[in-house]
């Protein structure tokens, strides 16, 4: 019992130490503000990819069954539904991946741990060159496939 | 008198701890490492299949036996499936031990995880070295070029 013991040798305090708590949930690294957010949303897009990923795995295999049946699955990806689903995906995967550096620079180096806020903004920064890079290619590809272009 | 032994303050006395193999520190690692690969894996994937060329339109079973041709793309899509799925398994564990609060459905969720990415890396890894690109029941059209022997 340290409490016990401690409390004969040490005189109780005079006056209860006045400590505020902080004003709103920021401070540390993964409490409130960037640091928190940048998790949530590693955690929401990392969630969505798994489950991309499960489907994925099990729509490739059918390569296995006969080509015209993998065809018919694969058109399936080239509707306009899917096309935003596949742009969407890869919008996920960019923060995934950008945010994943950005975790491994925190972790590993001391650098990172003391600039995580700007590193937060620099993968925001490049996550909008991602998707604007990708997005217009994608979307120029479900409006060729929509009007029945030859893809060949 | 009596002579009193007082143990020295503060000792720095830790009782023997068997050495483990830290699973959770290997686990921690494997993201981070398996991370690096899938972002060279993940987007030369996506650029092949849905940028370079006519993008998702070009996909079909001749544009996979294609690929398949190259073992490459062999060595590439069973890197891809094998770190992708353990990393993925992996974070959806941490997400479980965080919310699944009641023993019975944590276990239950962890249990599904294990065997689910059990399966899929099997059924995965036969598909990709299994793979007849001219297979016999293929209907007309659906082949690539070089099955014309065929």
């Amino acid at each position: 019992m340290p409490e016990n013991s401690a409390g004969t040798l040490a005189p109780p305090p005079a006056a209860k130490p006045r400590i505020k708590p902080p004003r709103r949930l920021a401070g540390t690294l993964y409490r409130g503000k960037e640091g928190m957010w940048s998790w949530v949303l590693h955690r929401i897009t990392g969630i969505a990819i798994y489950f991309f990923l499960l489907v994925h795995i099990l729509d490739t295999s059918i390569v296995r069954v006969s080509p015209q049946a993998y065809n018919g699955v694969i058109n399936e990806y080239k509707t306009p539904l899917m096309g935003l689903g596949e742009l969407a995906l890869v919008i996920a995967i960019g923060y995934h991946a950008l945010n994943g550096l950005r975790i491994i620079l925190i972790d590993f180096w001391s650098f990172g741990a003391r600039h995580q806020r700007l590193m937060f903004v620099v993968v925001i920064l490049l996550w909008i060159v991602l998707i604007a890079g990708f997005a217009p290619t994608q979307i120029h590809n479900i409006i060729l496939e929509a009007q029945g272009h030859e893809s060949a | 008198m009596t002579t009193e032994t007082i143990p020295s303050p503060r000792s720095s006395y830790t009782p023997p701890r068997k050495r483990r193999v830290n699973w959770e520190k290997w686990g921690w690692l494997y993201m981070r490492i398996s991370g690096l690969f899938l972002i060279v894996l993940i987007f030369g994937h996506l650029f092949v299949n849905l940028v370079a060329g006519n993008g998702v339109r070009a996909i079909d079973f001749a544009f996979v036996a294609g690929k398949w041709a190259d073992p490459f793309w062999i060595v590439w899509d069973t890197l891809m499936l094998w770190l992708a799925l353990i990393h993925g398994a992996n974070g959806m564990r941490t997400i479980v031990n965080d919310y699944a609060h009641k023993p019975v459905i944590r276990k239950t969720l962890l249990i599904a995880i294990l065997v689910s990415t059990a399966a899929l890396i099997l059924l995965g890894t036969l598909v990709i070295y299994t793979f007849d690109p001219c297979p016999s029941n293929a209907i007309a059209g659906t082949l690539p070029s070089f099955c014309k022997a065929g």
